[in-house]
């Protein structure tokens, strides 16, 4: 029973604890439980982290026990733990930690409280399985292990329609991934005749320039394998294609969001891209395909941002777009950065998710921030924990002195971009750092929305609700109020219709404070470790492909490319400021002037209509042709029910040979058994 | 004669049978005859399981290929010849441990010739532990065919409304195949001079003669797998079964079909199975996706489940066919993991059905309200037939698709889809039935599942939780013979799509593409 152990599998232990005593349990007991599994985890991550970053901390497995022995197949239940795994531990289990505390006070008033803990320490188990695999197939069973625990927490309140189609999406769009992923995990098998992810990533550079068959065309072997596992990581990572589930999956309760959809489990793709990235090395054609996905991703989804009205929502798309980020670094082959990225916005998303909880809280579950404005002086905590997050993630700072967290791994993605050799890299550059000039519009535009100006409140219906009556609705709206789908802005009541907010109890506060230390402190503490050439080659070990001579020529870039993402982010402040505090007209105008553009974006490209024609009744319109067509208007029609009416034209004859089948078919047994013996006897 | 000292096979045989014997002919008032069949139906399944344990327990890993051997002449070349190797005993462990749970479903559910409808069980689990053990090519058919007698029974007294209908179109289509089947092993009795399975799993048949033994047996097992096309008759069958007429027919009888492929197709004739491997493997592509998008589109509960067996038993044939380790032992698993999820699964049907007698989805909804327990079993078992990892159906399938992989890539591909659609299709039937607002008076009357419900399911989860986390108990037993049956059809195997080429240095690719140099 080593710490690892522990780590991985309190949060089983607790999560059938919770789940299992449900109501016997009690609240109290079933929230001790799985946090205190949560913290204990921590509490032993952070030395094996620390460890690592010490250096001299060799990576090891901790076996456990066998799982499926088939052949060659070998698969193993055991616990990887080298460098990258540490940093994912830290991330996991911290921010797991204080969501679990966290959501003592945002979920209260829930009446399945023992439910939903039990949900979220059974993620953080498949997640922390996910991270310490050894072999692509326990990575599997972590990858859908998060799948289940995300549909069950998206569906958490299964009362609601919207939450229940929502978790059904999102299942299936990442099943679209795991179907690449499986192709991947079958042809590794295929190509390797091993699924041990150690052994993979030694064969591979032999690999290089083989050709293999598939699906009646010859392709490059390694292009091929790398594209299906990194099809796996765009369903999970919510890619350009495959994203559509993530912001409906903010139909789920906001501490599920911050955890899952914003720091975990979002982060596998990327983190399965650098844990087989000296496979992805090997393929140029797929790095090339991964850091394309990538910055269309970070572009396409800070646009859709911008013009997003549900505070959850925005910063669901911009997760989405910090995720093409760490895609695209990984594709220019700064794996460093890609991880340091992912490291810091684990707690800055979360935090920034958490801090709209808080908001949402103190609103009484009103979502769209068209209803907020001048909460600043209300909820001041909550302002300066979102503020810290704010300027995490637009990448405040100062070269050579201090930058908050995002300003490290953000610019470092930039600059690598720049510095690669990759064809991917001048294209990738331009687009990060119009991505960042939208990443600070979108982020200030959030604030100045939320904090700034004067109450907008007395238009809500939550609002309204909570003022006249003490009747409380349990559940989240997430955006079924049907002014959501007008397209426009709408002119919106002014005043607070008599409402007080309330600051948030001191079990969201505390995790508010928390991440909100790691959104200052997290880029400036550990960015040499990450990032510097020679102290990084020494931290990853070998755990990723980590390539020193781009981190030096990532410091070389002339000073213009160095300043362009602080400038991207001062333009993009400045903007917002324009727009939502000095000329307020700006937003309306702007919308009544390119309609068309602003109806595109609000309906984020219209990716959930496409797919609805072109996949979703489909589906449906064929299976009913199958079925009426198929089965009974061809099979039965010419097969059973032929077969009667040729034997038996007439309908009592049809009915005789139906209701006298059973003699028939003894019959014919009989004859059987009558020629086996004559044949027995006749010798 | 055996490790045990006694002809356990026979003795397994001859309990349920001892007990169909008892229910039917034991006298008494009507209500007595009923109250006596269903204690001496689940006594004799039971015992029939603890010998199963026993088998089990007693199964020499590593050992002689054919364990438990029983000989014993009837007259002419005729033998009681029994014997049983790792596949049979796993086959025979999914019956045994089915019977017990199918009689406590029946328990109140049946309330009509009661005595004769636990007979007709009774006398089925004679049959199908007889189609197991069976070492006789005649013996096998007398089992094989007569099994079903029992299920049209089951289905033509007990089932719905249009149970006639369903029956017939059941023995219609395994009438054409038995038919054929029987010829075909007249002919092979007569060409190899024996009815000994063993031997003629040894024997070869000249490569042209193996094409239609080969197609005449596929016509048996294709109905009874069953494959598309002629799947058609299992959705009716299915819908109008009783619930452990169901659970018997997905968790036993359609293991048949595969069971045949194993011990008869692939053995006896490799050279046919590697020629007509297209067949197998294009109606599995077809079955995957078309019975998918039907299952979606249904609106009977136990419809959609049967249409969603189909697609899984391709999963089962593409794996037999796959010609390699990985795909044979997965469809092992497949089938019996199949077994114990869709049995299941027809059991939780089961237990609304007896609460609202309907079958129509839209008729529930939010149950997990006032069904807790019921919505968490039924969580499982849905993600069991999802293929989640850590349970059954992931090891099955995931063995099954990474043989096919090896086989051919377009087989892989297609019948991967089966993940996604497989998804869609179960998780949209569990939202409409547990999900969403409890508004129909008559649904939220229903009580959670009582202590004789969690006693049948409970088992069930558990096996299907302890299959997805160790496998190797399940695989263990089977290694050595599927090990066999490899170096038996090995020199049949065609090879596959992949054809890896190493790399060529880029100065030579240049150079040969430019020959001019």
């Amino acid at each position: 029973m080593t710490a690892i152990h522990l780590i991985v599998f309190l949060p089983l232990l607790a999560a059938i604890v919770a789940g299992f005593g449900n109501r016997m349990l009690g609240n109290f007991a079933a929230k001790l439980i799985t946090t205190g599994a949560l913290f204990i985890g921590m509490a032993l991550s952070w030395p094996i982290f620390l460890a690592f970053l010490a250096g001299g901390q060799e990576a090891y497995v901790v076996p456990v026990f066998d799982w499926i022995r088939s052949g060659d197949m070998q698969v193993a239940w055991s616990l990887r733990v080298d460098a990258l795994t540490a940093v994912m531990l830290v991330v996991v289990t911290t921010v797991s930690a204080f969501v679990h505390l966290y959501s003592w006070g945002y979920m209260a008033e829930d009446d399945s409280q023992p439910r939903f803990f039990a949900y979220l320490s059974l993620f953080t188990f498949a997640m922390l399985m996910l991270v310490t695999a050894d072999n692509l197939v326990q990575m599997f069973f972590g990858w859908e292990g998060v799948g289940l625990a995300s549909y069950l927490l998206i569906g958490f309140w299964y009362h609601k329609p919207s939450a229940n189609a929502a978790a059904i999406k999102a299942f299936v769009v990442n099943r679209v991934g795991d179907f690449g992923f499986s192709l991947g995990i079958f042809g590794t098998f295929l190509v390797f005749g091993t699924i041990s992810i150690p052994a993979i990533l030694e064969a591979s550079p032999a690999m290089a320039g083989s050709s293999i068959g598939f699906l009646g065309m010859r392709v490059d072997t390694m292009t091929l394998l790398c594209i299906l596992l990194f099809i796996g990581a765009m369903g999970k990572s919510a890619q350009l294609g495959l994203h559509t589930w993530l912001p409906d999956a903010m139909e789920g309760p906001t501490p599920v969001s911050a955890l899952i959809h914003a720091a975990t489990m979002v982060t596998a793709g990327v983190f399965m891209v650098c844990r087989l990235s000296p496979m992805f090395e090997t393929s140029e054609a797929a790095l090339v395909v991964v850091a394309f996905i990538g910055a269309a991703t970070a572009l396409f989804a800070a646009t859709v941002g911008t013009c997003q009205n549900d505070i959850k929502r925005v910063i669901a798309y911009s997760t989405c777009s910090q995720l093409g980020y760490m895609f695209f670094a990984a594709g220019v082959g700064a794996y460093g950065a890609a991880m340091f990225h992912l490291f810091t916005h684990a707690f800055f998303k979360a935090l920034l998710f958490l801090g709209a909880g808080s908001v949402i809280h103190a609103m009484h579950h009103e979502q769209d921030m068209r209803f907020y404005g001048g909460l600043r002086k209300h909820i001041p905590l909550t302002f300066w924990a979102m503020m810290a997050g704010t300027l995490a993630i637009t990448g405040v700072g100062l070269i050579g002195v201090f930058g908050f967290a995002g300003f490290y791994s953000k610019d470092a993605i930039i600059e690598a971009a720049f510095a690669s050799d990759s064809p991917m890299g001048g294209i990738a550059f331009f687009v990060a750092v119009f991505a960042a000039l939208l990443t600070s519009f979108y982020s200030w535009r959030l604030m100045f929305l939320t904090f700034w100006g004067s109450p907008r409140w007395a238009g809500s219906t939550h609002i309204q609700h909570a003022a006249h009556s003490h009747d409380h609705p349990a559940e989240e709206d997430a955006g079924q109020d049907p002014s959501m789908h007008d397209a426009g802005p709408k002119e919106v009541a002014h005043g607070t219709a008599g409402y007080h907010p309330h600051e948030s109890p001191l079990s969201i506060l505390v995790p508010l404070v928390v991440l909100a230390g790691g959104a200052i402190l997290a880029g400036f503490l550990f960015h040499g470790a990450f990032l510097e050439a020679e102290e990084g080659a020494h931290f990853w070990a070998g755990s990723i492909a980590f390539d020193t001579h781009l981190m030096h020529a990532m410091h070389e870039v002339p000073l213009w490319v160095k300043l362009s993402a602080t400038a991207a982010m001062l333009l993009g402040l400045a903007t917002a400021f324009l727009a939502y505090i000095r000329y307020k007209d700006w937003p309306a105008r702007f919308t009544q002037t390119f309609r068309g553009l602003y109806a595109f974006l609000l309906n984020k490209w219209y990716f959930d209509e496409l797919f609805h024609i072109l996949f979703v009744l489909p589906s449906f319109a064929i299976g009913r042709l199958f079925w009426k067509r198929g089965d009974e208007g061809t099979i039965d029609r010419f097969g059973p029910d032929g077969v009667a009416a040729v034997v038996a034209s007439g309908s009592t004859l049809a009915r005789r040979l139906q209701s006298g089948y059973l003699y028939t078919y003894a019959l014919v047994m009989l004859l059987g058994l009558a020629a086996a013996a004559t044949w027995a006897m006749a010798r | 004669m055996n490790a045990l000292g006694f002809p356990i096979l026979s003795i397994m045989l001859a309990v349920p049978l001892l007990g169909a014997m008892i229910c039917l002919f034991a006298p008494g008032s009507e209500k007595r005859r009923a109250w006596r069949s269903r204690w001496v139906a689940l006594a004799s399944t039971l015992a029939t399981f603890w010998l199963g344990v026993l088998l089990w327990a007693r199964y020499e890993i590593g050992g002689p290929q054919w364990q438990f051997v029983e000989r014993e002449p009837i007259f002419g070349r005729f033998e009681w010849a029994m014997g049983i190797d790792g596949i049979a005993l796993m086959l025979i462990m999914l019956t045994v441990f089915l019977m017990p749970i199918c009689i406590a479903a029946s328990w109140k559910a049946i309330k009509d010739r009661v005595p004769e409808y636990m007979a007709a069980f009774l006398f089925m689990e004679t049959l199908m532990i007889g189609v197991f053990t069976a070492q006789d090519l005649f013996l096998f058919y007398i089992f094989f065919e007569a099994g079903l007698i029992p299920m049209y029974l089951i289905i033509g007294i007990w089932g719905g409304k249009e149970r006639i209908y369903a029956s017939y179109k059941f023995f219609l289509y395994t009438l054409l195949g038995s038919v054929l089947m029987l010829i075909a092993m007249l002919w092979m009795a007569q060409e190899a001079g024996t009815t000994d399975i063993p031997t003629l799993m040894a024997y070869d048949f000249p490569p042209e003669a193996q094409i239609w033994l080969w197609l005449a047996f596929f016509a048996s097992f294709a109905v009874k797998m069953p494959m598309w096309p002629v799947h058609t008759w299992l959705p009716d069958a299915h819908v109008q079964a009783p619930t452990a007429g169901s659970v018997i027919l997905a968790g036993v009888l359609l293991k048949m079909g595969g069971y045949g492929f194993i011990r008869f197709s692939l053995p006896m004739f490799p050279e046919a199975s590697a020629q007509l491997v297209w067949i197998i493997f294009g109606l599995s592509m077809v079955a995957v996706v078309y019975t998918s998008l039907v299952a979606l589109v249904q609106q009977d509960m136990k419809k959609l489940i049967a249409y969603s067996s189909v697609a899984h038993m391709a999963f089962v044939t593409v794996g037999l066919f796959a010609f390699n380790r990985q795909g044979i032992e997965g469809a092992m698993i497949v089938m019996l993991s199949h077994g114990l999820v869709s049995g299941a699964l027809f059991l939780c049907v089961g237990v609304i059905y007896d609460r609202l007698h309907t079958r129509d989805i839209d008729r529930y909804g939010g149950l997990s309200d006032n069904m807790p327990k019921y919505a968490l079993l039924f969580m499982l078992f849905t993600m069991a037939s999802v293929g989640l990892p850590g349970t059954s159906g992931f090891v099955g399938e995931f063995l099954a698709l990474v043989g096919a992989y090896e086989a051919n890539s377009w087989v892989a591909a297609v019948c991967t889809t089966g993940i996604i659609l497989g998804a869609v299709y179960m998780l949209y039937l569990y939202w409409r039935i547990a999900f969403g607002t409890l508004d129909k008076p008559d649904a939220a009357g229903m009580k959670d599942i009582s202590l004789r419900e969690v006693l049948t399911l409970g088992p069930i989860a558990a096996v299907v939780m302890w299959m997805g986390v160790y496998p190797e108990s399940f695989i263990a037993p089977i290694r050595d013979d599927v090990g066999v049956l490899l170096a038996r059809i090995e020199r049949a195997n065609p090879p596959g799509d992949a054809a890896l080429v190493m790399g060529a240095p880029p100065a030579a690719a240049e150079s040969h593409a430019e020959p001019a140099h």
